[in-house]
């Protein structure tokens, strides 16, 4: 109950804030709770909204896919053997920092306008950090589980289903967390430059008319909604048994 | 010992293969482009971009960009530090604002930042200060996050020494909590320095007339691959290179930790 009051208070606490910021800056620089909730109210009415929309959610859908399934089998593949993690995790760690908005140009050239790049480029954010938490989780597995796996005469299959498996699903569950919100980021960041559909264009297009009530909708928007879906997997992660 | 004196050789074994790894990968990239499979019109050979890299940082024509960009990038840091830091050291003390405030800082980054970001011109105006302020937002609940965790994780029998010497509070903070706490706190730097690069190019890219971020998108939109790609390496190799000194160091601190 305490816990609910808080998050409250947090709530109000940033409406509060948001709304000092607004009498500060005015009518120029961004728009009020009320206003913007009103106006999201209006967009959720229109088709145009919903067809950005169902378009940002496509390409999310394919990108997050892939940095999960994919990162979760590259993991494992490194993570198996330890000198291939040992010698691939300061690399990966080199690709994760790096400022990937730098290599937009190259996915544009490479993909073409559309779909397929800012596919890739939500790829391109959300892949590696699965990848490293599922390479960890698999390398720091205690000799011990392998062992007992053999004794038992376990198939290569059971071992991987009911020893491995388990053994890393917390950290597969938090490196999710962490692929999902970037991967939406680079979808969104994606649609921002090259894409004539889209939030993310949505937006974009907003910033050139200078219609900051769009930009503040749109925006508010895709932050609840990745609030929410990062509270789920935060729900989740403490959920699953360690 | 015998473990001790194997890391002290230039690389480990580890090290040649990732060094081999890369240079072969580079050399594959450099086949794929030189024999056609990628078009040059898409992306350059690696050896044309090392020369473009080396074109233009002897001409000194992108001098200017490539100045301000660290410049910011060196603001940008310093700031997320030191106010993260305090802001941390303050969070830790008052356990109820703490409580309140730590979804925020677990849901922070889930948040795309980018969007928000024609409503910071307006705020903070066109220009550097524009720019750091994105770059500080983005990197300063890294070092809220670290300091917190670098005060949780103070041993409590450090704590208890301290009582025993009867040190006064300035003294423990001084003697005690901040070596105590410095490993996660540099953990703290690496990471806001990581984003202030990452929010200082992008920013660059999307809402500037200057710096590197801008130029790369520039020569992209002028159809000017040779200068794109020259500076496109730039980025990677001083990203590279600065993340994973700063990776080593923070390794080196962890470990002692550890041991000790």
């Amino acid at each position: 109950m305490k816990r609910a009051g808080d998050s409250l208070l947090l709530f109000f606490g940033i409406l509060a804030a948001w709304q000092v910021l607004y009498w500060l800056a005015g009518d120029i620089a961004l728009t009020s709770p009320a206003t913007t909730a009103v106006h999201l109210w209006k967009l959720f009415g229109t088709a145009r909204f919903w067809g950005h929309a169902a378009e940002t959610a496509r390409a999310f859908g394919f990108a997050v896919a892939i940095s999960l399934f994919g990162g979760v089998a590259l993991g494992v593949l490194l993570g198996i053997n330890r000198t291939s993690g040992v010698v691939s995790e300061p690399i990966l760690i080199a690709l994760y920092s790096l400022p990937k908005v730098t290599l937009y140009p190259l996915v544009l050239l490479c993909f073409g306008l559309g779909m397929s790049a800012k596919v890739a480029f939500g790829a391109m954010h959300g892949l590696i950090p699965v990848t490293i938490f599922t390479m960890k989780a698999i390398m720091q597995i205690k000799p011990v589980l392998w062992r007992t796996a053999h004794t038992m005469r376990l198939s290569a299959r059971q071992t991987a289903l009911t020893v491995a498996l388990p053994a890393v699903l917390p950290e597969i569950i938090a490196g999710a967390r962490l692929g999902f919100s970037l991967t939406l980021l680079g979808v969104l960041i994606g649609e921002m430059f090259a894409s004539q559909r889209g939030l993310g264009f949505m937006i974009m297009s907003a910033m050139g008319l200078g219609d900051i009530a769009t930009i503040m909708a749109v925006a508010v928007f895709l932050s609840v909604l990745a609030i929410a879906a990062n509270a789920l997997l935060l729900w989740l992660d403490r959920a699953v048994p360690r | 010992m015998s473990r001790r004196i194997f890391n002290r050789q230039i690389l480990s074994r580890e090290g040649w293969i990732r060094l081999a790894v890369i240079v072969a990968f580079t050399v594959a990239f450099e086949a794929l482009c030189r024999f056609g499979f990628i078009p040059r019109t898409a992306v350059l050979p690696p050896s044309d971009m090392a020369i473009s890299l080396w074109h233009i940082l002897q001409t000194g024509e992108y001098n200017n960009d490539i100045l301000s960009t660290l410049g910011n990038v060196a603001a940008a840091a310093a700031i997320s530090v030191t106010l993260g830091f305090a802001l941390g050291v303050v969070i830790h003390a008052l356990p109820r604002l703490r409580a309140t405030i730590e979804p925020l800082l677990a849901s922070y980054y889930a948040v795309p930042t980018f969007m928000f970001y024609p409503v910071f011109i307006v705020v903070f105006g066109v220009g550097s200060r524009a720019i750091v302020a994105i770059a500080v937002l983005l990197s300063i609940v890294a070092m809220i996050a670290s300091t917190l965790t670098g005060l949780d994780r103070i041993p409590r029998v450090l704590r208890k020494t301290a009582a025993i010497y009867r040190m006064s509070a300035a003294k423990r903070a001084v003697l005690i909590d901040f070596p105590a706490a410095a490993p996660h706190l540099f953990t703290g730097i690496k990471l806001a320095f990581a984003y202030a690069l990452i929010g200082v190019i992008a920013s660059e890219f999307i809402l500037s007339g200057q710096g590197v971020g801008y130029a790369i998108a520039y020569a992209y939109n002028n159809f000017d691959n040779r200068n794109m790609y020259g500076l496109m390496l730039l980025v990677i190799l001083l990203a590279t290179v600065a993340n994973t000194a700063l990776d080593i160091v923070d390794r080196r601190m962890q470990s002692r930790t550890r041991r000790g």
